[in-house]
C-alpha cells in the first residue's frame, strides 16, 4: 500500500495541525505510512490510539512533530528517527530508540531490552526501568550526543560496548540498603559516561570500566538532563540529584585491541 | 484398514459449549497423505524438509502462555489472537498450541496425538498400541479442511490405558515414554506429538493462527494454554518440528537456539529418551521429565540445572546454598542449556517462563486477577487483556512460575526497583 492511497479518515482531526489516528488493526507498514503522510501534510501533533505491537513507529521521520502513543508500541520504536518527540503512555518494548539520530522518546512506564541501542543523538527518558543491554553501543560525534535517563534501575549489561553518549540511572524506589541488581555494567565500554545513583558492588561492574567521582562538569551535565527528566514526570529535580552518584568511565579506548593480535 | 474403521466418533463429545448447529457434521475428509499411494520407503516429509539430517534447528520465534490459576477453563480464542499479534516473529513454517484441562471426560487416560506420514506408519502404530494398551477411544483429530495448510500428515488421537500385563510392575509413565520412543524411532513416518493426560498438543508447519483454525482450537477449552510461532532458520520446518514439544504432560515452547543440544541429547539417551524430532527444543521436555518426575527435583532446582548460576555467583552464596548449586552443576552439568533461549514450560497445574542467564531472548510476564500471562511481547498480552495488575520483565535465568490453587507467581524475578506499571 502506498502513502498516496491511504485515506486520512482514520480519526477525527481535532485541530488544524493535529490528528488522532486509531491504530487498531493497522499493520506496521500501514501505521508508518499514515505517519509519513501526516508529517508530509504539515501536521505537528499526532495522537496514536490503540497501538498494539506495531513496530518502527516514527522511523525515518525528520520533523520535530509530537507523537503521543496510547497502548503498547512494538519493537524498535523511533528507530532511525530524526527529530520527532514521542511520548509513550505505557511501556515500550525492545529496541526503543534504535539508532535514533535526533529527537526525544519519553516512556511513562518501563522499556524493554536494548533501549537506545546504537543511538547517535537525541534523548530517551524512561520513568521506571529498562531491560537488558540498555545503551548498547550508544555513540557520539561532535555535537551529536545521545542521552538515556532511567528513573528506576537497569537490568544486566547496561552500557555494553558503549562508545559515547550519557546514561543516567537514578535508582528511584530502591529501598534503603537495596542495591541495583544489574551485573556486567559497562562490559566492553570504550566511550561516554554512566552516572549511577544507588549502590553497586565492584563485581557488578564490567572489567572495562572504572569508578570516578563527579566533577563540576559532570554535575552540570547531570543537572540539566535530570531537570528535563523531572519535568517530564513531574518530579522535583532537587530530590533526584540528592544522594551519591558515581561516574563509570571506560578504562581503555580499545579494550579488546590486543585480544586477537599482539602489538 | 480404512480410516472409517477406527474412527468411532467425530470429536463432538470433546467440543464442550459449542452449539449443536455449529458442530461439524458428517465424515471428516481423508487427509492428503492417504490420498496418494505413498507407501513405506518413499519420500517422507521428514526427508524432504531436512535433507542433510542437521543436528539442530535454530529459531527465533513468538511465545505466549496464559493460565487461570483458579482452574477455570476458557476457549482458545484469546490466545489465538495474542499469538497472531506477533505474526511477524514467525514465518509460517511452524505453529502450535498446548492445552491443559482439555479432555476431562477421559482425564484418566493417556491421550496420544499421532502424526502419520504414510499409511503403513498408521497400521504399524495401531498394531503396537493394540498390543500394549486398552483403548477407550480412537479417532481422527477433527480439522477444518477449508484451511489451507500444506503437507498435513494424518492426524489421529487415542485415549489409552496401559495393559497391566504389559506394565510388568513398571510405573505407567515410564512404560508410556518407552512406547512413545519406540514409535518415534522405530516406525518410519509415525510421530507421537502429545502423550499426556487431560491435555493435548496441536501443531504443524504453518502460522500459529492457521494451525489454530485447522485444528478448530476455538472450540476447545482449557485452563492453561501455551502457543508458539516458529521462525526456523537452520532447516525447513516440518510438522513434527513445530512446537510445543511434549512428553507425558510436559510441554515446552522455545525461542532461541540450544547450542548444547548434542551434549544434552547424548546425556538423555542414557536414560532412555531418544530425540527423534530433529529440533533442539525436544531435549528440554525430556530433561524436565527426568529431573522432576524421575529424579523428583523441585521446579526451582530443575531450573538451576537448565540455567545455573555462574560459578562466580555461586562463590558469593551462603555455604549451604553453595553446596546445593555446586552439586546441581556437578551432577547435571550435561543438562545445562547453552545458547540463547526463552522457554515456557508447562505441565498439569503449572506454567513457568525462563530465559537464559544473560537473556538473549525476550520475555514479559503479567498478571490480572487470576490470570497469568507470559509473552515474547507485552503488546500481545495487552491485546487480550488491556488492563493488567502488573506487567514486568523478569531477570535472565530467574523463573516466573504460576501454579493452580491461587499461589500465582511464586518467583517473580523482578528487577530491583520495578514499579508496578499498568
Amino acid at each position: 500500500m502506498t502513502a498516496e492511497r491511504i485515506p486520512m479518515e482514520s480519526g477525527p482531526v481535532t485541530a488544524m495541525d493535529s490528528i488522532q489516528i486509531d491504530a487498531a488493526g493497522l499493520t506496521t507498514q500501514q501505521l508508518n505510512d499514515l505517519l509519513r503522510r501526516a508529517v508530509a501534510d504539515g501536521l505537528k501533533k499526532i495522537e496514536l490510539r490503540n497501538v498494539c505491537g506495531q513496530r518502527y513507529i516514527g522511523t525515518d521521520l525528520d520533523q520535530p512533530v509530537e507523537i503521543d502513543i496510547y497502548g503498547t508500541p512494538g519493537n524498535d520504536l523511533g528507530s532511525f528517527m530524526d527529530g520527532p518527540r514521542i511520548r509513550v503512555h505505557g511501556n515500550a518494548q525492545d529496541g526503543c530508540g534504535n539508532t535514533m539520530n535526533q529527537g526525544e522518546i519519553v516512556v511513562y512506564g518501563h522499556a524493554g531490552d536494548i533501549t537506545g541501542l546504537s543511538a547517535r543523538g537525541g534523548n530517551i527518558f524512561v520513568r521506571d526501568y529498562v531491560g537488558y543491554r540498555a545503551a548498547i553501543h550508544m555513540k557520539e560525534y561532535q555535537e551529536q550526543k545521545p542521552a538515556l535517563v532511567i528513573g528506576g534501575t537497569a537490568q544486566d549489561f547496561l552500557g555494553e560496548y558503549m562508545a559515547g553518549g550519557t546514561v543516567i540511572v537514578l535508582g528511584m524506589e530502591l529501598k534503603p540498603g537495596e542495591k541495583h541488581r544489574a551485573r556486567f555494567i559497562g562490559t566492553g565500554m570504550h566511550g561516554g559516561a554512566i552516572y549511577l545513583r544507588g549502590e553497586v558492588e565492584k563485581y557488578q561492574l564490567g572489567k572495562e570500566v572504572g569508578v570516578k567521582e563527579l566533577d563540576d562538569n559532570d554535575r552540570a551535565a547531570l543537572g540539566s538532563l535530570v531537570g528535563e527528566f523531572a519535568r517530564h514526570f513531574s518530579y522535583e529535580a532537587e530530590g533526584l540529584l540528592q544522594g551519591k552518584f558515581i561516574k563509570l568511565v571506560p578504562l581503555y579506548l580499545r579494550p579488546y585491541g590486543r585480544l586477537y593480535a599482539s602489538g | 484398514m480404512t480410516i472409517g474403521e477406527i474412527r468411532k466418533g467425530n470429536g463432538d463429545h470433546l467440543l464442550r459449549g459449542v452449539p449443536e448447529g455449529l458442530r461439524p457434521s458428517g465424515r471428516i475428509r481423508p487427509l492428503s497423505p492417504f490420498q496418494g499411494e505413498r507407501g513405506r520407503g518413499e519420500r517422507s516429509i521428514e526427508a524432504l524438509n531436512n535433507p542433510y539430517n542437521d543436528d539442530k534447528v535454530i529459531s527465533a520465534c513468538s511465545l505466549f502462555g496464559m493460565m487461570d490459576v483458579s482452574g477455570k477453563v476458557f476457549s482458545g480464542k484469546e490466545i489465538i489472537r495474542a499469538i497472531a499479534n506477533m505474526h511477524v516473529r514467525s514465518n509460517g513454517l511452524g505453529g502450535g498450541f498446548a492445552v491443559y484441562g482439555l479432555y476431562p471426560r477421559y482425564a484418566d487416560y493417556y491421550a496420544f496425538h499421532l502424526m502419520y506420514m504414510n499409511k503403513q506408519a498408521r497400521a504399524e502404530t495401531e498394531d503396537l498400541l493394540r498390543e500394549n494398551f486398552h483403548q477407550v477411544l480412537a479417532e481422527e483429530i477433527p480439522v477444518n479442511p477449508c484451511i489451507a495448510v500444506s503437507n498435513a500428515p494424518g492426524l489421529f488421537r487415542y485415549f489409552l490405558e496401559p495393559e497391566p500385563a504389559s506394565l510388568n510392575g513398571r510405573p505407567a509413565d515410564d512404560f508410556v515414554i518407552e512406547k512413545v520412543m519406540q514409535i518415534n524411532t522405530c516406525i518410519e513416518g509415525a510421530f507421537v506429538f502429545s502423550s499426556g493426560k487431560n491435555m493435548g498438543v496441536f501443531k504443524g508447519a504453518a502460522y500459529p493462527e492457521d494451525i489454530a483454525s485447522y485444528f478448530r482450537l476455538e472450540e476447545y477449552e482449557g485452563y492453561l494454554w501455551t502457543a508458539h510461532g516458529r521462525f526456523p532458520t537452520n532447516t525447513p520446518g516440518w510438522w513434527g518440528g513445530a512446537h510445543p514439544f511434549n512428553i507425558l504432560d510436559w510441554t515446552v515452547v522455545h525461542n532461541g537456539e540450544i547450542s548444547s543440544y548434542g551434549i544434552n541429547r547424548r546425556y538423555l539417551e542414557m536414560f532412555g529418551y531418544a530425540c527423534a524430532l530433529q529440533t533442539d527444543t525436544e531435549v528440554i521436555a525430556y530433561a524436565m521429565d527426568l529431573l522432576m518426575r524421575r529424579h523428583k527435583l523441585p521446579m526451582e532446582a530443575a531450573v538451576s540445572v537448565l540455567a545455573p548460576a555462574f560459578w562466580e555467583e555461586i562463590e558469593r552464596m551462603p555455604a549451604a546454598k553453595q553446596e546445593l548449586h555446586r552439586a546441581l552443576r556437578t551432577v547435571y552439568g550435561s543438562l545445562l542449556l547453552n545458547g540463547p533461549f526463552t522457554v515456557i514450560i508447562a505441565r498439569q497445574g503449572e506454567m513457568m517462563g525462563l530465559t537464559d542467564r544473560i537473556r538473549l531472548r525476550p520475555l514479559t510476564a503479567a498478571t490480572r486477577g487470576d490470570m497469568f500471562f507470559l509473552s515474547s511481547e507485552e503488546s500481545a498480552i495487552r491485546l487480550v487483556c488491556p488492563e493488567l495488575d502488573r506487567a514486568w520483565i523478569p531477570m535472565g535465568g530467574e523463573p516466573v512460575i504460576a501454579r493452580l490453587g491461587g499461589t500465582k507467581v511464586v518467583a517473580e524475578g523482578a528487577v530491583a526497583a520495578g514499579r508496578a506499571a499498568c
